[in-house]
């Protein structure tokens, strides 16, 4: 099987330059077939290695293609790493791409351009692929570049628009803050251990003491990278500006795929965080900031994609926090669990937003239930898992972060218990808004509301079903049934905390939740549905803390103060100065000396062709008289 | 001894002679004596081949241009006397530095081998078809490429 | 067959080709009518080939034969293309003194 293992990624790859060397020539059900297709094929081929791995428990199969990069003690192989963690991670990948591809076919029907973003969805996969398979850090960083390519390309797929191709530079430069941090710690691996190979470097932390602060300087660069990637505090900004992309971009890059590259990332390098518990800490502390400062901008948003997206940077705050705690295969458990359901929340937002013509505002939506029945059923099971409502798929990782972090501290318990019950909140007043109550858009738009075609209803009805029993592969221990993932993952993550949690607290902890979303159900209801409240317009947001959440704590305004503001001005001051008083002046006197040069010797040539033989003949003289006398 | 000195005279009788057309004629008579030469060292191949080459066909091909040129006149002003000493100076130079070269060299040069065969034509055409067919191939390709740039540059008026 | 070599030294023929060969030289500096400075080319490479055949039949090798072969093809080549550029540009500027070409400049 290992055979056709590199078929995995090559073929997007294939997908993207034949649709891309095509482009226009191919009518859209053909150019989102065959990109679909490329990743279908790629999926049915992570299954298999998937079911390869699962029987055979034996070491990680390293496959390597060639040898890439080779200067001195550096010999980086461009290999794969076919192991446990990476199967799994091939799976999510390629399966939900394959969904949200199918998904594209019906959503991008009117655009004219679709050739070029099919293409780059396949170019995303291939790079997201190379990401989740690559043997060391190096092949990993050539994945996670170029998922911020594709990232940035897919921002600004309306590329017309200035306000998406700020959107996609804004995301292109904060990943890139981050990626120098991730880039920096991949030379003081390369530094401490010699090597970038994740079998070689592991096998060589095994002898460092914990909290090396080598180690720790590692783990606190790579995060950053994570930071920039998985939208952490302070770089999260550009996540709910990226929802300027097409939603079933939204859906797999900002939400299912590449925004957990931070947090798989961190998974892969379990060893490293294991020794370094202060590196952890930070984690923690960041997922956890994150998780709730992002759950109450999320609690006052309107555009229905900015409250995914503030979700989304919560959700991610979990991970992190479950990174933190040294939780890693429950880490990875929301991973997968959110990549359905945030995935299905948001193509169910495109599916609305289609519905509704292109409008995004919540409060200019409503009662869509009876017209969307499709839509509205998955988003409800989608909204239900990520409260996490049992036995939906969120419930079990999120109920498991908890646990861990109970058993880590009490405060960051008490936080992300808040935060948990924030999310609900967010997350059924969106709910209720879009398809309860009246309508509230304009008449146009009323007439126009319909069911999204197949090619888009077939997709989100996949992923209610994942999203729905795909908590059944993490079942707390009191169930009495196996926590499938947790032994499957158990030969990749290194060292893992006890699961302290007593029977008695994961019951108590069940039981409250379930009463704290009924709860929130009831009240969110009769606010949003019985008593028709309706989100304020900007104008009368009342000041304090509403208009505070609202705008998002000025963190871009803030940033742009004391970030951008004097990086502004000191470019113009080395413009004004520096551009044209030295470096311009530099290179013109050197122009201008060389044409002066150049002037003098042009006298030399005279155009007389008897001038010119004498000189040769008086050459080839001086020649031979020097090779005589030496 | 008798051919040296009429091939060094015809020589520079090409060079001194006003008419292009004597130039010509002395450069044919020139050529011809090397060919004696040619002869006296037992390259009688060569020798075809030189008459073939040299005096028959760069040599028609020397008359037919100036012909077509028409310059059989002595239109030519003539260089500044400073020019003509000037070159004949660094020619004399140049005479010089050769001959003290060769001189220089000296050396022990191997006694000419008694029967020296090899400039027969079946010798000189084993060696052809033998060692160098491939650069014999090569030229037939140069030769082909001259031709049709010479044919293109004939022709009239391309458009 | 005894050639000259036996009885004239090859020292001879080495002053014999100097010689045509300087004096090609001097017509390449001496005149201005590119045709007369073409067949001074000629002399000075007749006076290579020739020096090339006497150290061949010297040293009995037939490569210094071969190699004064391959001259007379190029020689040929070269004439030929040489003298078809001549007779176009006397069609173009109606002159073969190289002092009126001397465009070939800035």
């Amino acid at each position: 099987m290992h055979q056709f293992t590199w078929l995995i990624p090559v073929l997007p790859l294939l997908g993207f330059i034949l649709i891309g060397v095509l482009n226009k020539r191919l009518p859209v059900n053909l150019s989102g077939g065959i990109a679909s297709a490329a990743v279908l094929l790629s999926f049915l081929l992570s299954l298999a290695v998937f079911r390869e791995v699962q029987l055979h428990t034996a070491v990680p199969e390293r496959i390597v293609l060639f040898e890439w990069i080779t200067a001195g003690d550096l010999q980086i192989d461009f290999s794969f790493l076919i192991d446990r963690l990476s199967s799994i991670m091939l799976l999510v990948v390629t399966g939900v791409g394959t969904l949200i591809h199918i998904y594209s076919i019906g959503y991008m029907k009117h655009e004219p351009d679709h050739a070029r973003f099919f293409s780059y969805l396949n170019l995303f996969i291939f790079f997201m692929l190379l990401l989740v398979m690559g043997s060391n850090y190096i092949v990993m960083f050539a994945g996670w570049e170029g998922v911020g390519l594709c990232s940035y390309l897919l921002i600004g797929f309306w590329f017309k628009n200035t306000e998406y191709n700020n959107a996609a530079k804004k995301a292109f430069i904060m990943n890139r803050i981050g990626d120098l941090g991730f880039l920096l710690g991949v030379f003081l691996i390369f530094l401490t251990f010699g090597s970038v190979s994740f079998k070689e470097v592991f096998e060589g932390a095994r002898s460092f003491s914990s909290n090396d602060p080598a180690i720790t300087a590692i783990c606190i660069l790579l995060f950053i990278g994570a930071m920039g990637k998985s939208a952490q505090i302070p770089l999260y900004t550009w996540l709910p500006d990226a929802m300027a992309g097409p939603t079933p971009v939204s859906a797999l890059i900002h939400a299912a795929t590449m925004v957990t590259a931070g947090i798989y990332m961190v998974v892969r390098s379990n060893v490293l965080y294991s020794l370094s518990p202060y590196a952890s800490e930070i984690v923690a502390i960041i997922g956890l900031a994150t998780a709730f400062f992002a759950a109450t901008i999320g609690l006052k948003q309107n555009d229905i994609k900015k409250v995914l997206a503030y979700s989304t940077v919560s959700q991610l705050g979990y991970m992190f926090v479950a990174l933190g705690v040294g939780a890693y295969d429950t880490a990875l458990f929301h991973v997968i669990t959110h990549a359905f359901f945030k995935a299905l929340l948001f193509l169910g937002a495109g599916s609305v937003i289609h519905a509704m013509s292109g409008e995004q505002d919540i409060r200019r939506m409503g009662g869509l239930k009876p017209s969307l029945p499709v839509t509205h059923f998955t988003f409800l099971i989608g909204t239900l898992a990520i409260a996490g409502l049992p036995p939906f798929a969120g419930f079990f990782s999120k109920d498991e972060i908890l646990a861990v972090t109970h058993g880590h501290s009490l405060t960051m318990f008490a936080i992300l218990s808040v935060t948990s019950v924030m999310t609900a909140v967010y997350m059924f007043r969106l709910y209720w808004l879009v398809f309860y109550g009246d309508f509230r858009g304009t008449e146009h738009q009323k007439s126009h509301v319909h069911e999204s075609p197949s090619s888009m209803t077939i997709p989100l009805i996949v992923l209610a079903a994942l999203s729905t029993l795909g908590g059944f592969i993490g079942m707390p221990e009191i169930f009495h049934a196996p926590h499938v993932l947790k032994e499957f993952l158990a030969p990749v993550i290194w060292k893992s905390p006890e699961h302290t949690a007593s029977h008695s607290f994961e019951y108590m902890l069940i039981g409250v939740s379930l009463v704290a979303l009924l709860v929130i159900m009831y009240l969110t209801w009769t606010t949003y549905v019985k008593r028709k409240v309706l989100p304020e317009e900007e104008e009368a947001i009342p000041s304090g803390l509403p208009r505070l959440l609202s705008n998002k704590y000025y963190v871009d305004e803030i940033y742009n103060t004391l970030i951008t503001r004097p990086l502004d001005r000191l470019s113009a001051f080395a413009n004004k100065y520096i551009e044209t008083g030295v470096i311009d002046h530099l290179v013109n006197s050197t122009g201008k000396s060389l044409s002066g040069f150049s002037g003098v010797l042009r006298y030399v040539q005279t155009g007389n062709i008897g001038g010119y033989i004498f000189s040769m003949v008086i050459g080839i003289l001086l020649i031979l008289v020097l090779t005589l006398i030496v | 001894m008798v051919l040296a000195t009429l091939s060094v005279f015809s020589a520079l009788m090409v060079v001194l002679s006003k008419k292009p057309v004597h130039s010509v004629l002395y450069l044919i008579f020139c050529f011809f004596t090397i060919g004696g030469h040619y002869l006296l060292l037992n390259a009688q191949f060569l020798f075809a081949v030189h008459i073939i080459v040299y005096a028959g066909a760069i040599m028609v091909l020397f008359l037919f241009s100036l012909m077509f040129i028409n310059m059989n006149k002595e239109s030519e002003p003539h260089k500044s006397n400073l020019l003509k000493v000037a070159a004949t100076l660094v020619a004399g130079c140049l005479l010089l530095v050769l001959v003290s070269t060769v001189t220089d060299t000296g050396g022990s040069l191997p006694a000419p081998s008694s029967e020296s065969q090899i400039g027969t034509v079946s010798n000189l055409g084993k060696a052809l078809y033998g060692d160098y067919v491939l650069p014999f191939e090569i030229t037939s390709i140069l030769l082909l490429a001259a031709m049709v740039g010479a044919v293109m540059l004939g022709k009239k008026n391309i458009e | 067959m005894n050639s000259i070599l036996n009885h004239v030294p090859i020292e001879y023929y080495l002053g014999l080709a100097a010689i045509l060969f300087t004096i090609g030289v001097l017509g390449v500096l001496f005149r201005r009518n590119a045709i007369i400075i073409f067949m001074c080319i000629e002399l000075m490479l007749n006076a290579v080939n020739l020096l090339l055949t006497a150290f061949s039949t010297l040293h009995g090798d037939a490569g210094g034969q071969v190699m004064v072969f391959f001259i007379m093809a190029v020689a040929a080549a070269e004439v030929a293309v040489g003298l078809a550029i001549l007779v176009m540009i006397y069609n173009n500027v109606r002159t073969v003194d190289i002092n009126v070409m001397n465009k070939l400049k800035w």
